[in-house]
């Protein structure tokens, strides 16, 4: 038998796969390892694969992930901070044919925007909620946000927080999912291959109850903010799971506008 | 016995060096290079091309996707 050479492997029929075209060609301006990359492009996937492109308007939020608009290509409206449910709602009611989508991390979602978030939440409003938790306000400098651990440092709690002097961490997730408009509610991060397939699985999802007018579907993704959190970005994958986890379990939460008992 | 191979291309200038393609492959075909390139990363490559089954795990969790996978069936 004759050796395959590489040659003979990267051929254009054997490609298996590669960056979705609904992702632009735009370089992101991400840090290293951060994942609102890879919760981009699984986003674009989904679109791709329903052949949604130009179906689907997605709001982007104020944070490191502001400029959402420059790396899918697809219609967009930049929110201001914490907003982007109250105008998810405004572009779903004007064009409730769309498939309309937020993009929010925790500061955005859980500190300023939470009256817009339970709101839109409880209103049942027929939008998909995606929310990037790192713990923390990444694109300001690290800031301690509402979903900060319990010891965890930020710039402004640079010896942990304390929760007698800075109150408890929200589980923002978990208090939507108790709301009577949400139909779905899932938590994911997508730091390795099988955590990524599941989430991707989702965001697909969420999708579709979307064009069933389900009401709210709602996915965390638990992600890393390695630049926040000084560490490298495997370190920071690994910290993620050893401690945003246990705080922040993986996993359904509401199916089928049922809490999930565990 | 048929077998699978496989094979990555990492566009080497869009790649930021993170490394979190490393630990995600089964079969630990890659390295961060020793060389940087045009922003001063060092880029991921396959240090171990033989070993690739083109599962594209690597690839999937790449946040810059920046890496194309390749698959045969060999005879
Ligand atoms: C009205 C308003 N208040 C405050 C800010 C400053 N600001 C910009 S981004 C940000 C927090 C972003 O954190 P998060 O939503 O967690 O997103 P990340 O950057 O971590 O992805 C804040 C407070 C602002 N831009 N607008
Ligand atoms: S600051 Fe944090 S959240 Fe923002 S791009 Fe860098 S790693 Fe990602
Ligand atoms: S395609 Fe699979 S086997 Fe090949 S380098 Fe990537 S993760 Fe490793
Ligand atoms: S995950 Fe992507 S950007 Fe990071 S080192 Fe690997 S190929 Fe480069």
């Amino acid at each position: 038998m004759a050796e395959i050479t590489l040659q003979d492997i990267i051929k254009e029929e054997n490609l298996v796969y590669k960056k979705s075209k609904v992702m632009t060609d735009n370089t992101l301006s991400y840090c290293p390892g951060c994942g609102h990359g890879t919760a981009h492009r699984l986003i674009a996937e989904v679109i791709e694969e329903l052949g949604i492109q130009s179906e689907t308007i997605g709001v982007s939020p104020v944070g490191c992930s502001v400029l959402m608009y420059n790396f899918l290509d697809i219609d967009m409206q930049q929110a201001a901070h914490g907003r982007a449910p109250a105008v998810a709602t405004a572009i779903k009611r004007i064009m409730p044919e769309k498939y309309v989508f937020t993009y929010q991390g925790d500061g955005d979602l859980a500190a300023i925007g939470t009256a817009e978030t339970i709101h839109a939440c409880n209103r049942g409003e027929n939008i998909t909620i995606i929310f990037i938790n790192n713990g923390i306000y990444g694109m300001t400098g690290g800031q301690m946000a509402p979903t900060t651990l319990e010891g965890m440092p930020a710039s402004t709690c640079p010896f942990g927080r304390d929760i007698e002097l800075m109150g408890n961490p929200l589980k923002m997730t978990e208090l939507v999912a108790n709301l009577a408009g949400v139909y779905s509610v899932s938590r994911h991060s997508v730091h390795t291959p099988r955590n990524v397939r599941k989430a991707k699985k989702a965001i697909l999802q969420a999708f579709e109850s979307q064009k069933l007018k389900r009401g709210v579907s709602f996915i965390e993704i638990v992600s890393n903010c390695n630049s926040g959190w000084k560490l490298t970005p495997r370190k920071a994958n690994e910290w993620m799971e050893e401690n945003m986890f246990p705080f922040y379990p993986l996993g359904d939460i509401k199916v089928d506008g049922q809490l999930v008992t565990k | 016995m048929a077998k699978i191979r496989g094979a990555v291309v990492v566009d080497v200038e869009g790649c930021k060096g993170c490394g979190v393609c490393i630990p995600a492959c089964p079969s630990e075909v890659l390295d961060l290079a020793k060389e940087v390139n045009g922003k001063g990363y060092n880029y991921s490559f396959m240090k171990n091309p033989e070993a690739c089954v083109g599962c594209a795990n690597c690839a999937i969790v790449c946040p810059d996707g920046v890496i194309s996978v390749y698959k045969v069936k060999v005879a």
